[in-house]
């Protein structure tokens, strides 16, 4: 009894020792790895490919940020987490992290204490149904079972969903999306709903992808990015302008292919200073003049990262949408690098 | 020696704490405690500490607030605005329902198990045997698992019970009245009409009348030798009266208690008691694999009777099954019960592997999505540990009740 006491109190502790100590950057720099959480598998976001290898959207904001800090893309450790324990995980500092389609709520930001650096996807919830169903509208889902992942904010807009439309439903709360995804197969209800990003990944793993449908509603905002504690802004800050020159590097047309050309030094100043020949926002970072130089070469730009993993020609097929460049009418949008 | 050391009080002196065999003990128990203490209080203020310079303070402000997420199973009036106290209450309700079925069903099948692995007949003793071993060594969690896919996998889904396109449906429910559905078993409900109420009451009242009965048998029994049959007037005193009132009310007008029936509407069945798949998977799963444990715990209890009291009572004429009743499982009982309160308490505390399929116990609700939404992880999981501390100990204290009662009684 008392032993198990001190254990106990030993995680409650050990759980809360490494939180809101400042320097992360200095930590991920001393270890030579980034600790950075993903799910447990979610194919086009972060899924573990057949050798072992992480791959993904959400993955390649890992590798950007670990190019840029450490300057090896590979020196990232991969924390697959759930939906239930993904925040526990960032506040108790087991990772560094968190890029797992995380939707950037008031509460989360202000009360869970955490930073949200950026929106990565602007996605929305939806319902999947299997064809034969016959439902054309979220709306005809009265008395339906639907599979919800646990721990997450498609809950609550669920339940507001169906209150607001004032129609039933059977909640069956699931752990994981593998999971979710088995028991949405064998019948165990009649619609899954996620962010429709996250269906459409899901549907592409299906035998048949044809024989299910996403219902046209979208019942929710579901801004994903990438997050850190709060209380070290320059780790904050490290994350997020990774982010953002992954976007600009779209914005001003740097690519894998034309990056070192441009490395050498361009017309356009913005250019410049984003690759770091001209002016100092590598070292008012804290980190060196090509670091983002670095990250852009791991996996290209963000439309790079977003064709190679979720795309139009990948499995997964998702078109830009929202998505695309401001200058395209998305809503992708990097402030200024000056 | 002791004579020797046993000296008067106020020769003592301070190297007699470690030198002395009559004061060592204490100071090596008095050290540890400090030690023990200082540690724990290290752990305490350290987390004091981070919860601090992290911003964060223990509050249970939350369980006031609106839950915003929906329950699939509730025992009472739920809704997403409802606060998480409540959605915490329906979880408590869910772990006591699972608790108590499964710990009745645990009970069958554990006794069944452990009377049957002795019998005589080979194969019987063998399926048995193979059953306790099969169960008792593999994980619950993966039980609970198994046991959930085949229930999904092997039932027909609702909407297999629907006529599509002139066809006959693919599955029929049993006698009209049970749907058999990987979504769960949906039976019919009695419903009380005017006069139910009479029905249940006389049927409750004949339960205690049967007791009595049972025990005014029992006290004949051993005052004049007397012995009553037992079996069947029990089984009159039970069922005759209720049966009676119900025909009487019956004749004079409505049916006094009716059945609702299942009914496939929309995407499930409607109407009716819906034992949820998850609900049904788990309990059975929990119940099968406890009832391994305490399969175990009857074989050693009836073994432990030695065989020279079943040959006693035998040569002073007492039939077998009496033998059973009167001597045997007496004394079995005293043996078995204690292994059977851990027992018990180890259901109940496996009950919280719930969320593996999705039934929504104290664990899924305070320790799941209460904890996820609000991000109050320390002050849900020590709301919870206390929750499960505090059922524990209700069910040892029930048990130690009935433990003393069967316990040897020293005349």
């Amino acid at each position: 009894m008392k032993k198990s006491v001190i254990i106990s109190a030993l995680t409650i502790a050990g759980l809360s020792a490494g939180a809101a100590l400042a320097g992360t950057m200095d930590d991920v720099k001393a270890r030579g790895k980034l600790n950075c959480g993903v799910t447990t598998g979610l194919v086009g976001f972060a899924s573990p490919d057949a050798n072992g290898e992480w791959e993904g959207f959400d993955v390649g904001v890992c590798r950007a940020v670990a190019a840029a800090v450490l300057g090896d893309p590979s020196a990232v450790e991969f924390v697959p987490t759930t939906g239930k324990t993904r925040f526990t995980a960032l506040a108790s500092g087991e990772i560094d992290m968190l890029a797992r389609n995380t939707t950037w709520t008031f509460s989360r930001d202000v009360d869970l204490k955490f930073e949200f650096t950026g929106v990565n996807y602007y996605d929305g919830q939806g319902f999947m149904a299997p064809k034969d169903l016959g439902v054309s509208s979220a709306k005809d889902l009265d008395g339906a079972t639907v599979c919800i992942q646990t721990g997450t904010t498609t809950e609550l807009n669920l339940a507001d969903f169906f209150r607001s439309n004032n129609i039933s439903y059977e909640p069956v709360p699931i752990e994981t999306n593998s999971e979710a995804m088995q028991q949405y197969l064998a019948g165990a209800c009649d619609v899954y709903t996620t962010d429709a990003s996250g269906l459409a990944a899901s549907r592409a793993t299906f035998e048949d992808p044809s024989a299910h449908v996403v219902l046209p509603e979208i019942v929710s905002k579901e801004p994903l990015g990438p997050l850190v504690r709060h209380g070290d802004n320059n780790w904050g800050d490290v994350v997020r302008w990774t982010l953002n020159a992954l976007i600009t590097a779209e914005e001003l047309g740097v690519t894998s292919a034309n990056l070192d050309e441009m490395a050498k030094g361009t017309n356009n100043p913005e250019i410049n200073r984003l690759l770091g020949t001209e002016g100092t926002l590598g070292e008012m970072l804290g980190l060196d003049a090509e670091w983002a130089k670095r990250a852009i070469a791991v996996g290209g730009n963000y439309g790079e990262i977003f064709e190679a993993n979720i795309g139009v020609n990948t499995p997964i097929g998702l078109a830009r949408g929202l998505n695309a460049q401001w200058t395209d009418g998305g809503l992708i949008y990097s402030p200024p690098f000056r | 020696m002791t004579m020797q050391t046993d000296s008067a009080a106020g020769n003592f002196r301070l190297s007699m704490l470690i030198s002395d065999t009559r004061y060592r003990s204490y100071t090596f128990q008095l050290v540890a405690m400090i030690l023990l203490f200082a540690s724990v209080g290290y752990l305490i203020s350290n987390l004091i500490f981070n919860l601090q310079t992290a911003g964060l303070s223990i509050s249970y402000e939350f369980l006031e607030e609106p839950a915003g997420y929906d329950i699939n199973q509730r025992l009472i009036e739920y809704n997403s605005q409802s606060t998480h106290w409540r959605a915490s209450v329906v979880g408590v309700l869910n772990t006591l329902l699972v608790a108590v079925v499964g710990c009745f069903f645990a009970t069958i099948f554990g006794v069944l198990a452990g009377v049957l692995r002795l019998s005589n007949n080979w194969i019987v003793a063998k399926i048995m045997a193979a059953y306790v071993e099969i169960f008792r060594n593999v994980p619950v969690l993966i039980w609970i698992l198994i046991i959930n896919a085949i229930f999904l996998v092997s039932l027909p889904q609702p909407k297999a019970f629907k006529a599509r396109g002139g066809n006959p449906p693919e599955a029929e429910m049993f006698l009209d009245a049970f749907a058999f559905t990987g979504r769960g078993i949906y039976m019919p409900k009695p419903v009380l009409q005017t006069g139910g109420m009479l029905v249940l009451g006389i049927f409750l009242l004949s339960i205690f009348v049967m007791f009595a009965y049972r025990r005014y048998a029992r006290s004949l029994l051993y005052s004049q030798g007397r012995d009553l049959p037992t079996f069947w007037p029990s089984l009159g005193i039970l069922f005759v009266p209720a049966i009676v009132i119900y025909f009487v009310i019956a004749a004079t007008g409505e049916l006094p208690i009716v059945l609702e029936y299942p009914a496939l509407k929309g995407f499930n069945f409607k109407g009716g008691i819906w034992a949820r798949g998850s609900f049904v998977a788990l309990t059975f799963a929990l119940a099968i694999y406890t009832g391994a444990f305490i399969a175990e715990n009857v074989r050693a209890g009836i073994l432990a009777i030695s065989k020279g009291q079943t040959e006693a009572a035998a040569s002073l004429g007492i039939r077998p099954n009496r033998i059973m009743s009167l001597v045997v499982l007496p004394q079995a009982l005293r043996v078995i019960i204690p292994p059977m309160i851990s027992n018990y308490l180890n259901l109940t505390k496996n009950s919280s592997l719930a969320i593996a399929v999705g039934y929504m116990d104290i664990t899924g609700t305070l320790g799941g999505i209460t904890l996820n939404q609000t991000g109050r992880a320390i002050e849900a999981i020590l709301l919870l540990m206390a929750f499960y501390l505090f059922i524990s100990l209700s069910i040892s204290a029930i048990m130690n009740v009935y433990n003393k009662s069967v316990a040897i009684k020293e005349r």
